[in-house]
């Protein structure tokens, strides 16, 4: 592999990695901070992908922006609403929003499964106009990206230190602890969801943009991707403040496709990227596990062998 | 202060489970009263410490806090004018969260939006070295690193710094080591003293029963008993406390625990 050819990979990667990462961030705040597993980000990303492109298609890319995650924070009301009022369960109301928002979807994209957007203006066109005449014009994603990434990690840094994020932080660390304070659980847990639910949505919004197409299935997996992403950021960063978990969470979405798109390159057929994400979030849940049962086990292993 | 009337609970009605916790109970606590509570096993002392806090509605009767009825008010709301300390010391604060952010939640100042400010870690301090037990220089640590003991001293901080109308003590000390029991016990003393909290505490320890406070109540079968303070109480030994509680509810008291604490 020559350095050219290195280079090409590490930016695709990173590309994708920092508007993926958006999904990792909205993980986050809905999986570690709030302790709720949203299976509805699967079908969340996807809306905010077809309400960008739906937006977008119509002449506002700015607004597209907007749309979608607005589309977001009502998909996270939705999933929040059902689990703190209607009694359903937590990873239940997930799966059901997303069922239902796989309808909602082909809606929004005028009954199609697919919008082609390679006409349409978008902020990446825009931005990409804006930079013909300098070196960065072929970066346009990789400075969207980033933009978007740092907006966002910078709002979770001062969010999560206000009274409202402490009290969604502490919803999701001691439920006992909330019950009998003066935090009411199911506002914080709407809040929570219905702002991790809107960063899920700019994610979709922004990877359907930059790659000028909608397509159903884009978000197919989402979940498990971020979740692989967060739990490799996690390992990588360790304990800390938020701003360096939230870095961590960043890093963690490039590794994890950094290490997807070498595999690529060494004939991986693209298809395999959902198993490779759901085998190392198989490992890192369990990796954790099997450590701390790993005395047991060996203990029984002697002991078959006729030692003590 | 607060009112009970005559409320009542049955948990699973119409069931063979059918437990009835709280039998037509009353209770007028005057402001600044610091009533104990003792009682046998399931006698229904957790459940009116529930009914209070409004884990559930009770089936029937009314609770009225400082002249507001809060019968049907939502917990957290209820939340705002009453502290509570449960047995367990990892139940009152959270574990993942640093001490100064969880006094910050507890100290419920300020907007949605707002930060904690110099002022606030200043205040946390001084509060906190009154505890007399380090947690001033802690205070960024996460709250997890704290033992049992440290733990309930925060939850005892935290539930009284923006002092409450009305503290529960539900049994704080009773998982701690005798040592570590007896300085928060103190300090639970001082604060209501300072702060002249209402105050109802749950114990299975006869002498904190009759030393601590100013009145004393006995529970059974989902009722008050036995309600003795002023001229009564004060020269009661343990053992006239007993035969009191055999004579009041009809039989000898079934808690092995606050038997065992009968001898100091």
């Amino acid at each position: 592999m020559t350095l050219t050819t290195a280079l090409a990979l590490g930016q695709t990667a990173l590309k994708l990695g920092l508007i993926c990462s958006l999904t990792v961030l909205a993980l986050f705040l809905s999986y570690s901070m709030l302790n709720v597993c949203d299976l509805s980000t699967d079908g969340c990303f996807t809306l905010g992908a077809a309400v960008g492109a739906a937006v977008a298609i119509c002449g506002h890319p700015f607004l597209s922006i907007f749309a979608a995650m607005l589309a977001g924070a009502c998909s996270g009301f939705v999933t929040a609403f059902l689990q703190t009022k209607l009694g359903v369960e937590s990873l239940l109301a997930g799966i059901i929003v997303n069922t239902g928002l796989y309808s909602i979807n082909i809606a929004v994209m005028g009954g199609s499964s697919l919008l082609n957007m390679n006409k349409t203006t978008t902020v990446f066109s825009m931005m990409k106009e804006a930079l013909s005449s300098t070196p960065f014009a072929a970066q346009t994603e990789l400075i969207i990206g980033l933009i978007a990434v740092i907006c966002v990690v910078a709002f979770l840094v001062f969010f999560l230190k206000t009274r409202l994020g402490l009290a969604i932080r502490a919803t999701g660390n001691n439920a006992d602890m909330v019950k009998s304070s003066s935090i009411n659980p199911v506002f914080t847990t709407i809040v929570g969801l219905c702002i991790a639910n809107s960063f899920t949505a700019l994610s979709g919004c922004l990877l359907a943009q930059s790659q000028k197409s909608v397509d159903i299935n884009i978000g197919q997996g989402m979940v498990t991707i971020a979740l692989a992403s967060l739990l490799i950021g996690g390992t990588v960063m360790g304990r800390g403040g938020i701003l360096k978990r939230a870095v961590g969470m960043v890093l963690g979405a490039v590794i994890f496709r950094l290490v997807y798109t070498i595999a690529l390159r060494f004939n991986m057929p693209a298809f395999m990227l959902k198993l490779v994400s759901s085998i190392i979030v198989v490992l890192a849940i369990s990796g954790p596990y099997l450590k701390s049962q790993w005395p047991q086990i060996r203990r029984r292993l002697t002991h078959k062998k006729g030692g003590i | 202060m607060l009112k009970l009337n005559h409320i009542s609970k049955t948990f699973n009605p119409g069931t063979v489970n059918e437990k009835v916790a709280v039998k037509d109970l009353s209770l007028h606590l005057k402001k600044g009263d610091f009533a104990t509570i003792i009682g046998s096993n399931g006698a229904g002392k957790s459940t009116l410490f529930n009914a209070i806090c409004g884990d559930f509605l009770t089936d029937s009767g009314s609770v009225v806090l400082d002249g507001v009825d809060i019968t049907f008010q939502p917990q957290h709301v209820r939340a705002k004018s009453i502290g509570r300390l449960y047995q367990d010391p990892m139940r009152g604060s959270a574990p993942g969260m640093s001490i100064e952010e969880n006094l910050a939640l507890a100290a419920g100042s300020g907007g949605w939006l707002s930060h904690i400010s110099k002022a606030d870690k200043e205040r946390f301090r001084e509060q906190l070295a009154l505890l007399d037990i380090g947690l001033e220089n802690r205070m960024s640590q996460p709250v997890g690193l704290l033992s049992g003991g440290q733990r309930q001293a925060l939850t005892l901080l935290m539930s009284t710094m923006d002092p409450p109308k009305l503290l529960l003590l539900d049994e704080h000390t009773a998982a701690l080591d005798p040592a570590t029991a007896e300085k928060v016990l103190n300090m639970t003393k001082r604060i209501v003293e300072e702060n002249h909290l209402t105050c109802l505490m749950i114990t299975h320890n006869m002498h904190s029963a009759l030393e601590l406070g100013n009145r004393t109540l006995m529970m059974d079968s989902g009722n008050i008993v036995l309600d003795i303070s002023g001229k009564e109480r004060e020269g009661l030994t343990v053992d006239g406390l007993l035969e009191k509680f055999n004579a009041g509810a009809g039989k000898e008291l079934d808690n092995d625990r606050i038997l065992l604490s009968k001898k100091k």
